[in-house]
C-alpha cells in the first residue's frame, strides 16, 4: 500500500467523492491540506471571505444536488464559515465543509487561532467531526459525504488537526458503502398510516397540496404533478419549494404565506385537507398557529420524523422519501374530480384586481416588480436566480415565475443576506451552461460584494442586478406598518455600485426608468463577463399582500388605494 | 408528569455534549439525565426523565434519533419497568436524634454508609418516589448535604433493550 499524508487523503477522498470544486482560503492550520492540493485534480476557487466559501458550496449544492465543498483554516477561518453553515442546516442543503484544526497536543490551551469549532458548530451541523488521528481522515471523510447528500440533506464539518493532516499512513481508498449503526434511513410505513393518509385523500372535498423544497429534493416534480392532476388537487408553494412545480401549470396557485398571494393563503384557511409535501410548516407559512386552517385536515409527508407534529399537528403522517411516498400513491389511488372547489378557488384569482402589471403605463416610475418581471420575460424564465434577503426576494418570488426545479436559491430559513453574490458563483460553477442572476438588495450585497473579485479571477459569468432603492428595504417596511414609520437606521448610502463593478474590471450599468430595462438585461447578457446592473428603484415601495409575522393567515395587508403597481405576478406570456 | 426515555449511544468523545447541547437548543425541560456504560463495550446508556406537561417525549424521541451517535431509544411509557434512584444524604444528628434517625433508618429501609460526630450519612435507594418520602421524613432532622443520580430504569420481564446493529 503507498504512503499517504493526512493531507493527501482529504483529496483522494475528495476525488473519490466526484469532487471538482472546492470554494476556500488557506491559513496555517491548513497549509498541509493546501499543499497537497496542488497533486490533484481538484479546482479550488479563492473565495475573499469565508462566509463566500460556504455560500459558494451552497450555491453550487443547491443549483445541482450534488454535495458543494468548502475549505478554510483554524479560528477566524472556521468561525467566518458559521454563517454559511447555519443557512445551509436551515434549508437544508449539503455540504461539507473542511476545517484545519491546531495540532492535537495544543487543543484545550487557547492555542494561536484554536476555536472550538465543533463544538460551536454543533447546533447548526448535521453532523461534525473533530479528526485527531490521520487513520480518522477517510472514515470522517466518507461519512461526511453520506450523511450530507442522504436522508434530509444538511452541513456536514470535518474538522482536522495539523498532525493528522501531517501524519502519514499506508492508505488505500476502501470501496465499501458507509455503514453507521447509529443513522437510520428509512425506516417501512406503517400500513395503517398509509391507510389512514388514503382516507383522508379519498373523503376529502376541499384538498390543497403544500408543496416544499422536498419536492425539489426528491426529484418529486413529475410523480406531484401526476398526483395533483389525477386527484384535480390544486397546488401551493413555499418560497423553497418555487420550481418544484411549473408555475404555468393550470393547478399550480403559487406560493403560500407572508407574501403569498391572497387566494392561495385563502385557499388554504378554507381547505379540508392539507397534503403536506416536503414542508414544514414555518412560522412564515402559518401564521398563528392557533387559526392556521382550522378546518382543515392534515396529512404530513417528510422525510425527517421530528417534523412531524412539530409546528402543525397531523391527523396522518408519512415518514419518507416523498417521490416513493407518491409513487405508492400513485400506485392506489384512483381519478378525483374536485371542480366545484377549484371553480371556487379559481373564483378567488380574480381577487387581485390588477394582476398584469406589464398593462400598466409607464409613469416613470422604476418599480422593482417591474425589473424583476422584465428579467423574466427577457430569461423566458429559464435563468437560475439567486436572491438574496429583503423586499427584492419576495417580489422575486412573486413575479418572476419559474417553471422548473432548481432554478430559484434563496436563502429562506436564516434569512441570510450577503447570500446571493456568493451563491450564484456556486450555482454557476455547478451548471457552467445555464444563465445565472442575482438579484440582491443595496443592503445585502454590500455585505459579500468582495466576492465580485472571486468572479472575475475564475472568470464566473453571472448578471447582477442591484435593486438598489436607499434602503434595507424589508425592514423600512416593517418600521413603516409596525413602528409608526420611525426609520431608525435603515436609511442607506451606498457606494457608486457601477464604479465598485468597473473597480474589478467588470462592466456595469445604470437603470433608472423602465425604458432602459430591456436594453440593459440584453447587454448583460450578450456580454462574457460578469456585468452588474444598478438599478434605481421607487425607494418607499412595499411588498403585498402582507401576513404580519404571527397574524392569523387570511388577515393580509393590502396594497392601499388604488394600485399603481399589481399585487401578484403577471400571467405567464 | 415525568416520562422515563433510554438512550443506547456510541461511547465516543462528545456525544453527552451533543444529547446536552440538543435539550438546550430545544428548550427541553429535562428532569435528570444519568449515563453510565453498557454490558456491551463502545455503548454507553442514558436515562433522560423529561417533564412531559413542558416537552412531548415523541418529540424529544425524534430529535435523539436524528443524532448520528444514538443506536437506540426506548419510550419506557410503553413498557412495564423497574426504576431506581439513589441520594446520599448528610443529617445532623445531636443527642436522642440519633435513635430517632435510627428508628427513621429501619424503617425505610435506607442505609448508614457513614457517621460523624455530628452527622451521619444515609443511603436510599428505590423508586424515585420512595427516596423522594425518606429525604421528607429526614428535613426534620437538617439535611446539610445530599446528592441524588436521577432515575435510572430498565424494561421488566425477559426483554432486553440492545443497540440494533
Ligand atoms: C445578515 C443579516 N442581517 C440582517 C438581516 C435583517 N434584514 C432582513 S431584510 C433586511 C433589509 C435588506 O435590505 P436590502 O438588501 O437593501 O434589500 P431590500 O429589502 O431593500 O430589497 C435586513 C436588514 C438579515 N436578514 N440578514
Ligand atoms: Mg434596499
Amino acid at each position: 500500500m503507498p504512503k499517504r499524508t493526512g493531507a493527501q487523503i482529504i483529496w483522494e477522498c475528495l476525488v473519490h467523492q466526484g469532487v471538482q470544486t472546492v470554494f476556500g482560503y488557506p491559513g496555517g492550520a491548513i497549509l498541509p491540506t493546501y499543499d497537497a492540493m496542488l497533486e490533484y485534480p481538484v479546482h479550488h476557487v479563492l473565495v475573499r471571505h469565508e462566509q463566500g466559501a460556504t455560500h459558494m458550496a451552497d450555491g453550487y449544492a443547491r443549483a445541482s444536488g450534488r454535495v458543494g465543498v468548502a475549505m478554510a483554516t483554524s479560528g477566524p477561518g472556521a468561525t467566518n464559515m458559521v454563517t454559511g453553515i447555519a443557512t445551509a442546516m436551515m434549508d437544508s442543503s449539503p455540504i461539507v465543509c473542511i476545517t484545519g484544526q491546531v495540532p492535537s497536543k495544543m487543543i484545550g490551551y487557547d492555542a494561536f487561532q484554536e476555536t472550538d469549532i465543533c463544538g460551536i458548530t454543533l447546533p447548526i451541523t448535521k453532523h461534525n467531526y473533530l479528526v485527531t488521528r490521520v487513520e480518522d481522515v477517510m472514515p470522517a471523510m466518507k461519512e461526511a459525504f453520506h450523511l450530507a447528500a442522504s436522508g434530509r440533506p444538511g452541513p456536514v464539518l470535518v474538522d482536522v488537526t495539523k498532525d493528522a493532516q501531517q501524519a502519514t499512513m499506508e492508505w488505500e481508498w476502501d470501496p465499501r458503502p458507509v455503514t453507521m449503526p447509529g443513522y437510520r434511513q428509512e425506516v417501512p410505513v406503517p400500513e395503517k398510516a398509509f391507510a389512514k393518509a388514503l382516507e383522508l385523500i379519498r373523503t376529502s372535498q376541499r384538498p390543497v397540496i403544500l408543496a416544499g423544497q422536498g419536492v425539489i429534493q426528491s426529484g418529486a416534480t413529475r410523480e406531484l404533478i401526476e398526483f395533483a392532476e389525477r386527484l384535480n388537487i390544486p397546488i401551493a408553494v413555499t418560497l423553497l419549494g418555487l420550481g418544484g412545480v411549473p408555475a404555468s401549470h393550470a393547478l399550480n396557485m403559487g406560493m403560500m404565506g407572508m407574501h403569498g398571494e391572497a387566494w392561495v393563503n385563502h385557499a388554504i384557511q378554507e381547505a379540508d385537507l392539507l397534503m403536506a409535501f416536503g414542508m414544514r410548516f414555518d412560522d412564515r407559512v402559518t401564521g398563528n398557529p392557533a387559526t392556521y386552517a382550522q378546518n382543515a385536515k392534515k396529512l404530513h409527508v417528510d422525510i425527517d420524523p421530528s417534523e412531524i407534529d412539530k409546528n402543525v399537528k397531523t391527523d396522518a403522517a408519512i415518514v419518507g422519501d416523498l417521490r416513493a411516498t407518491l409513487r405508492d400513491f400513485l400506485g392506489v389511488l384512483e381519478p378525483a374530480d374536485h371542480s366545484p372547489w377549484l371553480g371556487h378557488v379559481n373564483g378567488m384569482r380574480g381577487d387581485a384586481a390588477v394582476r398584469d402589471i406589464q398593462q400598466l403605463p409607464d409613469d416613470g416610475h422604476l418599480y422593482a416588480a417591474h425589473v424583476i418581471n422584465d428579467i423574466w420575460r427577457l430569461t423566458e424564465g429559464k435563468a437560475i436566480v439567486v436572491t438574496d434577503v429583503g423586499q427584492h426576494q419576495m417580489w422575486e418570488a412573486q413575479y418572476y415565475h419559474h417553471e422548473s426545479p432548481r432554478t430559484l436559491i434563496t436563502s429562506g430559513g436564516l434569512g441570510t443576506m450577503g447570500f446571493a453574490l456568493p451563491a450564484a458563483i456556486g450555482a454557476k460553477m455547478a451548471c457552467p451552461d445555464a444563465e445565472v442572476w442575482v438579484i440582491a438588495g443595496d443592503g445585502g450585497f454590500q455585505m459579500t460584494q468582495a466576492e465580485l473579485t472571486t468572479a472575475a479571477q475564475e472568470g464566473v459569468k453571472v448578471n447582477i442586478a442591484v435593486i438598489n432603492n436607499g434602503y434595507l428595504g424589508m425592514v423600512r417596511q416593517w418600521q413603516e406598518f409596525f413602528y409608526d414609520r420611525r426609520y431608525a437606521a435603515t436609511p442607506l448610502r451606498s457606494p457608486d455600485f457601477v464604479k465598485i463593478a468597473e473597480a474589478h474590471g467588470l462592466p456595469a450599468l445604470r437603470v433608472d426608468s423602465r425604458g432602459q430595462v430591456e436594453d440593459a438585461v440584453r447587454r448583460a447578457q450578450a456580454s462574457t463577463d460578469t456585468v452588474l446592473i444598478d438599478f434605481r428603484v421607487e425607494q418607499e415601495d412595499s411588498v403585498y399582500p402582507m401576513v404580519p409575522a404571527g397574524a392569523d393567515l387570511h388577515k393580509m395587508i393590502r396594497r392601499p388605494g388604488p394600485s399603481v403597481l399589481a399585487e401578484t405576478g403577471a400571467d405567464p406570456l | 408528569m415525568h416520562h422515563t426515555l433510554v438512550a443506547l449511544v456510541e461511547d465516543k468523545p462528545g456525544v453527552l455534549n451533543r444529547v446536552a447541547s440538543l435539550f438546550r437548543r430545544r428548550s427541553f425541560n429535562i428532569e435528570s439525565l444519568t449515563v453510565g456504560r453498557t454490558a456491551e463495550p463502545g455503548i454507553s446508556r442514558m436515562t433522560v426523565v423529561v417533564d412531559s406537561d413542558q416537552t412531548s417525549a415523541d418529540f424529544v424521541t425524534a430529535h435523539l434519533y436524528k443524532l448520528v451517535n444514538v443506536l437506540e431509544v426506548e419510550d419506557l411509557r410503553a413498557v412495564p419497568a423497574v426504576s431506581r434512584d439513589l441520594a446520599l444524604v448528610k443529617v445532623t444528628v445531636s443527642g436522642n436524634g440519633r435513635s430517632e434517625l435510627l428508628k427513621v433508618v429501619d424503617e425505610t429501609r435506607a442505609h448508614i454508609v457513614d457517621s460523624g460526630e455530628q452527622t451521619m450519612t444515609l443511603e436510599i435507594t428505590g423508586e424515585p418516589p420512595h427516596v423522594d418520602a425518606v429525604i421528607q421524613r429526614l428535613d426534620a432532622f437538617g439535611i446539610i448535604e445530599m446528592v441524588r443520580t436521577g432515575r435510572v430504569a430498565m424494561r421488566r420481564g425477559d426483554t432486553v433493550l440492545s443497540a440494533a446493529r
